[in-house]
C-alpha cells in the first residue's frame, strides 16, 4: 500500500439548486471548508487531484482548467480524473496514490458538478458508445432499472417484499438527509407514498431515484509524518479497491458483479477485514437508486446473495442495525455527481473523527466508502480507520 | 421571497464525423442485409455481439465471423417512461438485453410490438427468459434501428 496516508480534513458545499453562486464559487465554498477543517491553508498543498462528469454537463470543457483558481492551484500540478459515477473515488485514489507512492505530502482532493446548469441524463448517455449502445442505456435509470430487474428475477424475490423493502431503504436515506446539513432533498415522505409514487423506468419509482444536484467536494490527503504534526485527529487510509468491466453492457454478469466484488475484496485483505458486516461500523454506498444499494449489500459481503432484502427490512443497515448504511442521507438525496464519490470518503472520514454532528454514528472506528461509474462499468472502494 | 439571479442560455452546438472501421463497417453491412454477425475468440470460444476486431477479455485479434440467430431470450428489460433531450426514441418504450442464440454476451436492443400502456400489460406479454425474434425495419441503411425491435414469440 506504500506510506501511510490520512485525510486530514474535507469540506461540502450545501448541495442543491445553488444559482445563487457560479461554477467556480461553488467550488471555492468547497475548497474553503477543507482548509477551515483542517487549519491548513493554500501554500501547504503539493498537488491537486479534480474530477467531474462528462465537461459537457455544464458546456465547458476541461473544467479543472476554468476552476483551477477556484482550488488554488497555482504553482501546483493539477490532475483531472473521470470515471464517470465513480468519479469522486476515482480522484480520491488518485490523491491516495500519489502520498502513498512518496511523490507529495499533501494533495488536495476536489470533485464538483452542476448538474441544474445542463441536461443530466442527456449528457450521461453521451458517455455509451455511439453506434449500439447510446440509443438504449436511457440515462442512469435506464441501465440500472435493466440491473435491478436482473437482480431481482436471479433471486426470485417476490414482487411486494421488493418493494416493501426499496421503500424501507429509501424512507431509511430521506429521514437521514435531516440530520445532514450539507443533503439536498429533505422530504417527510410516508412508506405508502413512496410505494405508490410513479415509475420512471420499473421497477424504479419516483422515491427509489436521486436527484440531480449542484454541489462540490474537498478532501485533503496527507502523508504520515505531516499527518503527526497536526493536531486533529486523522482518518487512516486501511485499504482501496477498484475494479473495471467491459464497455458492453451485456458482456459481463451484473449480479454477481464482479468489479464490485473483487473491488471490495482488495480494499477488506489490505484493512485486514474478514467479516465486513461485524467489523465495519458504518458504510456509506453510492446509492443513486433503492435497488442498486440492496444489490451492493450483497456483492460487499454485508449478507449473502439473495438475502439483502431480509435485512433491509429487519433493520441491519439502518442506524442502529449492525451495519448502519449512508447515515448522511446518501446518494438518494444528494448527487452532484463529480463531487458524490468523493463525499462518501468524506462521511467516511467525518464518522471515524467524530466529526458526523448529528448523523454520527456513535464510537465508529472503521468506516467503508464506495462508488460506481461508467455504464454499470467501474466500482471503487476506500476504507478508513481511526486507528493507524 | 429568494433571490433570483441571471443566468445565460447558451447551447453547444458540435457535428461529428465518426469512422466505423471495419469490423464494424461489416457488421452493419450485415444489419443491412438482415443478418446478425459477431466474431467468435479462438481463446475463449465466447462468439461476441456486436462483432469484434479483438476479445475484450483476452485481447487477441479476432475474425472468425459467425452469423447468429435473429432469435434470442430476454436478459433484461427496462420500461421507460421518462424523456430527456436527444432520447433515440420517444417513452414509452422497453429497452432490453437480448441473449442472441448462437452469442455468448447479450445484445442491448428495444423489445416491442406489445402493449406498453401500463406495466401490467407489459409484463403479461415481457418476462425474463421470454423468447424474443427480430423484427426488421422496411429501411436498412446500415443504423442500429435496421432492427427496429425484438418482438415476443
Ligand atoms: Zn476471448
Amino acid at each position: 500500500m506504500g506510506r501511510a496516508v490520512a485525510i486530514m480534513g474535507t469540506g461540502q458545499t450545501h448541495h442543491g439548486k445553488r444559482f445563487d453562486v457560479s461554477y467556480p464559487e461553488l467550488v471555492r465554498e468547497a475548497v474553503q471548508r477543507a482548509f477551515e477543517d483542517s487549519g491548513l491553508s493554500p501554500e501547504d498543498v503539493d498537488a491537486v487531484v479534480t474530477g467531474t462528469m462528462p465537461s459537457m454537463m455544464e458546456g465547458i470543457a476541461l473544467n479543472h482548467l476554468y476552476l483551477a483558481d477556484a482550488i488554488q492551484v497555482v504553482g501546483k500540478p493539477l490532475l483531472k480524473t473521470e470515471t464517470c459515477g465513480s468519479t469522486g473515488m476515482s480522484v480520491a485514489h488518485t490523491a491516495f496514490y500519489w502520498v502513498a507512492a512518496g511523490l507529495a505530502d499533501v494533495v488536495l482532493a476536489v470533485g464538483f458538478e452542476k448538474m441544474y446548469e445542463g441536461d443530466s441524463q442527456a449528457t450521461m448517455t453521451t458517455v455509451a458508445d455511439p453506434w449500439i449502445q447510446r440509443s438504449f442505456v436511457a440515462g442512469a435509470p435506464g441501465i440500472f432499472a435493466m440491473q435491478s430487474n436482473m437482480w431481482i428475477d436471479r433471486h426470485h424475490i417476490p414482487a411486494e417484499r421488493l418493494r416493501e423493502a426499496a421503500a424501507v431503504i429509501s424512507l431509511r436515506n430521506h429521514d437521514d438527509a435531516f440530520d445532514n446539513p450539507y443533503a439536498h432533498i429533505k422530504a417527510r415522505i410516508s412508506l405508502e407514498e413512496i410505494k405508490d409514487s410513479r415509475i420512471v423506468t420499473y421497477p424504479i419509482r419516483r422515491w427509489d431515484v436521486c436527484p440531480n444536484s449542484d454541489g462540490a467536494c474537498a478532501v485533503l490527503f496527507m502523508s504520515e509524518h505531516k499527518a503527526k504534526q497536526m493536531a486533529n485527529p486523522p482518518a487512516w487510509i486501511k485499504g482501496v479497491g477498484y475494479r473495471g468491466d467491459e464497455s458492453y453492457l451485456g458482456d459481463s454478469d451484473k449480479v454477481r458483479w464482479n468489479t464490485a466484488i473483487d473491488a471490495a475484496k482488495e480494499a477488506y485483505h489490505q484493512a485486514g477485514i474478514v467479516n465486513p458486516r461485524r467489523e465495519l461500523d458504518v458504510a456509506e454506498v453510492y446509492n443513486p437508486f433503492t435497488f442498486m444499494e440492496l444489490l451492493l449489500y450483497e456483492c460487499f459481503g454485508f449478507c449473502d446473495f439473495g438475502e439483502a432484502c431480509d435485512l433491509a427490512l429487519q433493520g441491519t443497515f439502518s442506524r442502529g442495525g449492525d451495519l448502519p448504511c449512508d447515515p448522511s442521507g446518501g446518494v438518494l438525496c444528494t448527487n452532484p455527481i463529480g463531487a458524490t464519490g468523493l463525499i462518501r470518503v468524506a462521511e467516511a472520514a467525518m464518522q471515524v473523527t467524530g466529526k458526523a454532528g448529528a448523523h454520527q454514528v456513535d464510537g465508529a472506528q472503521l468506516a467503508l466508502a464506495h462508488a460506481m461509474g461508467g455504464v454499470s462499468q467501474f466500482n471503487g472502494i476506500m476504507i478508513v480507520g481511526s486507528q493507524q | 421571497m429568494t433571490k433570483e439571479y441571471r443566468t445565460l442560455h447558451t447551447t453547444v452546438n458540435l457535428p461529428y464525423e465518426l469512422a466505423f472501421g471495419a469490423t464494424l463497417t461489416r457488421f452493419f453491412d450485415g444489419l443491412s442485409a438482415e443478418k446478425i454477425l459477431g466474431t467468435r475468440c479462438p481463446k475463449c470460444s465466447r462468439v461476441l455481439v456486436p462483432a469484434r476486431s479483438f476479445c475484450p477479455r483476452c485481447f487477441i485479434d479476432l475474425d472468425d465471423w459467425v452469423e447468429v440467430g435473429q432469435t434470442g431470450t430476454v436478459e433484461t428489460w427496462s420500461l421507460v417512461s421518462y424523456e430527456y433531450i436527444g432520447m433515440a426514441k420517444t417513452p414509452p418504450y422497453i429497452t432490453g438485453l437480448i441473449r442472441l442464440d448462437g452469442a455468448d454476451v447479450s445484445f442491448t436492443h428495444l423489445i416491442g410490438g406489445i402493449d406498453m400502456s401500463s406495466i401490467d400489460q407489459v409484463q403479461s406479454r415481457l418476462a425474463i427468459g421470454t423468447r424474443v425474434k427480430a423484427v426488421w425495419a422496411t429501411e436498412k441503411p446500415g443504423s442500429i434501428f435496421d432492427i427496429e425491435y425484438f418482438v415476443p414469440i
